[in-house]
């Protein structure tokens, strides 16, 4: 660490000179997020108070640049960490740092120290953070990018990867090493230069070192176990016109890990999509098949510690509160075979069905299942657990949703949307809640409305009713928000468990804030009751337990 | 903590020069498949607008189609280019293309799959929207998105070519 520093620091000294004679200036950026929350206990609704009463998470990255150099840290503080964040992140330190060398015409781009990464679609290898949720594997080690020319590209990376925090970044036991290319065969081909079919096929290798040892099996059974573990890639991205197509397969040599149950079959994935448009209909067709492609630098660990890839999950990522925190779905991590399919289409301005301003329609289907496997028994069964039979679908369900929605302004001043979606959720694939277990069948209704009530003053609310006959009943969600541009909100949020078969569990979850914002600075307060629920950023996802009290939130970037 | 101390006070050594955020440099890729360096940006001298975004974010998605009531006069009056960068990751990314044609956006939208440009741009996050005057240098930049504030951007706008 304190090395490092000194080779940032060196480093930056040594290039003044050479830079100075450029007329570009260096330049600070950075950024400050800051997020305090006191607590108080509330029995009815599960919501304990920590031993240190209040949590604060705090980071600010500082990167400086002149010219192709830039270099900076994060500084990071959990004091102690709000709840819902991984518990074991605590005190403060510098957890990032990194200095890069970038010169666009020679085409060589050259990082020491930290850095975030994707090869492909990142089912190899996804370095990366979604802070709010408290996720960062940050790979810590050198990366070098060539350009020979246009249209090749090769990364080399070569690190350990971030796993937890203590006063400081600890990074996790195994070493990572990868290469990946990418080519513009429309750059490379003189044939195709002018062709309107645009190809980019790209390839990846990436392999992770750990200290083996032996693992016994059925009792008897000793197994070595591999300390280094290949996985390999190749794919092509398509473009014809605005149609856009993509394919990829994967494969993993054995790799016996917690996740898997330390069974030494060989991972592999196949997926695909396709989008485009026929007329003013737009679409987007995705499939995908991953078997056993969890991939982690410490085969001891789960969740969201140490992974080096990660395997999307092709369902739509909600964004009403309701569906998104209380059945979020995501990737089996050990297999599924999925698909989804969505329809888009605008009825035209002016017209008689689309109003003045156009409506705005989608559909939505996607579906996951269970692979078509078998189980094997004996020695066999023991060491490989399973086969594959097909790129197809098993027997069980993991989810399934369609939804529709349509969004039409009604005048300058109104604007509403609406949607419905039939949700079959199965527990057992995705634990989201204890308290059932099987497959949930959910109805979802959301309203959405805007009205601008004066001069950059507008009052947007929302209401959702969620109706199942399993897990918690029945829910219904009403937000209000009021906001004075380009400054001021405030909103309420109360949510409402009133099918619960439990009647003492039909609890208001009433929570309210208000916030200030100034360019790129905003300040938050809010007080409340939250429940517990799952939250997602981007597709990842995060259990947050209930809580009560208040919270305030700083973010800023200059 | 030393530490910190010593590479803070190296970094505002170094930057005695320091001045208003420019773009930095990030390979990103347009929704024709074609590679486009964010270091490139470029309008003849007209200013440019830079929204963060992404397809499950609502209030991105109000304010991107909001500011198509007004891109056009925009255009007309100020010459301005508005560039929508896309963070969806791989679970999303597919859906961008289609979203952004059935909602007939002119923009030009760019794909930062990997949320390199968005970190580089101190993007914590969307909706985060940047205003660029003629020379590139950002001028402006708004974090949140609530109804009316076009009418603040078109106001910083108006400043730019007065």
């Amino acid at each position: 660490m304190k090395r490092l520093l000194i080779v940032l620091g060196l480093a930056g000294y040594l290039c003044t000179p050479v830079i100075s004679q450029n007329t570009e200036p260096g330049v600070v950026t950075g950024n400050v997020s800051m997020l305090w929350q006191s607590y108080q206990a509330d029995a009815l609704i599960g919501a304990v108070v920590p031993p240190s009463k209040t949590g604060f998470n705090a980071y600010s990255n500082l990167n400086y640049t002149m010219g192709n150099f830039s270099a900076g840290i994060r500084y990071e503080a959990y004091l102690n960490s709000v709840l819902g964040f991984p518990g074991r992140f605590k005190g403060t330190g510098i957890g990032y740092r990194y200095a890069r060398w970038s010169d666009r015409e020679k085409g060589v781009d050259v990082t020491v120290g930290n850095f975030y990464e994707q090869f492909g679609a990142g089912t190899l290898l996804r370095a990366y953070e979604e802070r709010n949720l408290g996720l960062d594997n940050a790979l810590d080690g050198f990366r070098i990018i060539l350009r020979p020319i246009d249209p090749i590209q090769i990364k080399v990376v070569y690190g350990k990867q971030r796993l937890d925090f203590n006063d400081g970044l600890i990074n996790g036991e195994g070493i990572i090493r990868g290469v990946n290319t990418e080519l513009d065969l429309n750059g490379l081909l003189p044939f195709l230069a002018d062709s309107k079919l645009k190809i980019k096929p790209d390839f990846s290798f990436v392999s992770k070192f750990q200290e083996g040892g032996n693992i016994i099996q059925e009792d008897t059974l000793i197994l070595t176990l591999p300390q280094n573990v290949g996985a390999w890639e190749y794919g092509s991205k398509f473009q014809y016109g605005m149609w856009r197509g993509g394919i990829e397969y994967s494969k993993k040599i054995n790799d016996p890990s917690a996740d898997n149950g330390y069974i030494y079959k060989e991972g592999e994935a196949l997926m695909y999509f396709l989008s485009g448009n026929v007329k003013k209909l737009n679409f987007v067709f995705q499939r995908a098949t991953t078997d056993n492609m969890s991939f982690r630098s410490d085969r001891d660990l789960l969740l969201f510690d140490a992974p080096i890839n990660n395997i999307p999950s092709i369902t739509r990522a909600h964004t009403y509160n309701l569906a998104a925190t209380l059945y979020p779905y995501a990737t089996v991590i050990n297999g599924e075979s999925s698909f989804r399919g969505e329809l888009y289409y605008s009825i035209a301005r002016g017209s008689k069905l689309g109003g003045k301003y156009g409506t705005k329609m989608s559909l939505t289907f996607a579906t996951s299942y269970s692979l078509d496997t078998t189980n094997l028994s004996g020695l066999d069964g023991a060491i490989y657990g399973y086969e594959r039979n097909s790129w197809g679908f098993g027997d069980s369900l993991n989810v399934q949703d369609i939804s529709f929605d349509i969004e039409r302004k009604f005048s300058k001043n109104f604007k509403a949307k609406a949607m419905y979606m039939n949700l079959q959720f199965n527990t057992l694939a995705t634990p989201v809640t204890t308290d059932f277990k099987g497959i949930v069948f959910a109805d979802l209704f959301v309203l959405e409305t805007q009205f601008k009530t004066a001069k950059r003053q507008s009052l947007r609310t929302e209401f959702q009713v969620l109706l199942t006959e399993q897990d918690k009943g029945d829910w219904a969600t009403v937000v209000a928000e009021y906001t004075w541009s380009p400054h001021w909100f405030v909103s309420v949020i109360d949510q409402y468990n009133f099918g619960n078969p439990d009647e003492a569990k039909r609890v208001h979850y009433l929570y309210g804030s208000a916030g200030y914002i100034n360019g790129a600075h905003r300040l938050s307060v809010g007080y409340g009751k939250r429940r517990e629920g799952i939250f997602c950023v981007g597709g990842v996802c995060r259990t947050v337990p209930a809580s009560n009290g208040f919270e305030v939130a700083f973010t800023s970037s200059f | 903590m030393k530490h910190l101390y010593i590479f803070t006070l190296l970094v505002f050594s170094l930057s005695f020069n320091a001045s208003a955020q420019t773009i930095p440099s990030v390979q990103l890729e347009n929704l024709a498949g074609e590679n486009i360096n964010t270091g490139d940006f470029d309008n003849d001298g007209a200013p440019i607008i830079i929204c963060f975004w992404a397809t499950w974010c609502s209030p991105c998605k109000r304010e991107l189609n909001n500011y198509m009531d007004f891109y056009a006069d925009w255009q007309d009056e100020t010459g301005v280019k508005l560039i929508a960068i896309s963070i969806d990751d791989s679970r999303s990314i597919s859906r961008v293309a289609p979203y952004v044609m059935s909602s007939g956006w002119e923009y030009e939208v760019l794909l930062d799959t990997g949320k390199e440009f968005a970190r580089a741009m101190q993007v914590i996050n969307v909706p985060h929207t940047f205003l660029l005057d003629g020379n590139g240098k950002v001028v402006w930049s708004h974090n949140n998105y609530a109804e009316g504030d076009e009418e603040e951007l078109y106001e910083e706008l108006l400043k730019l070519v007065k």
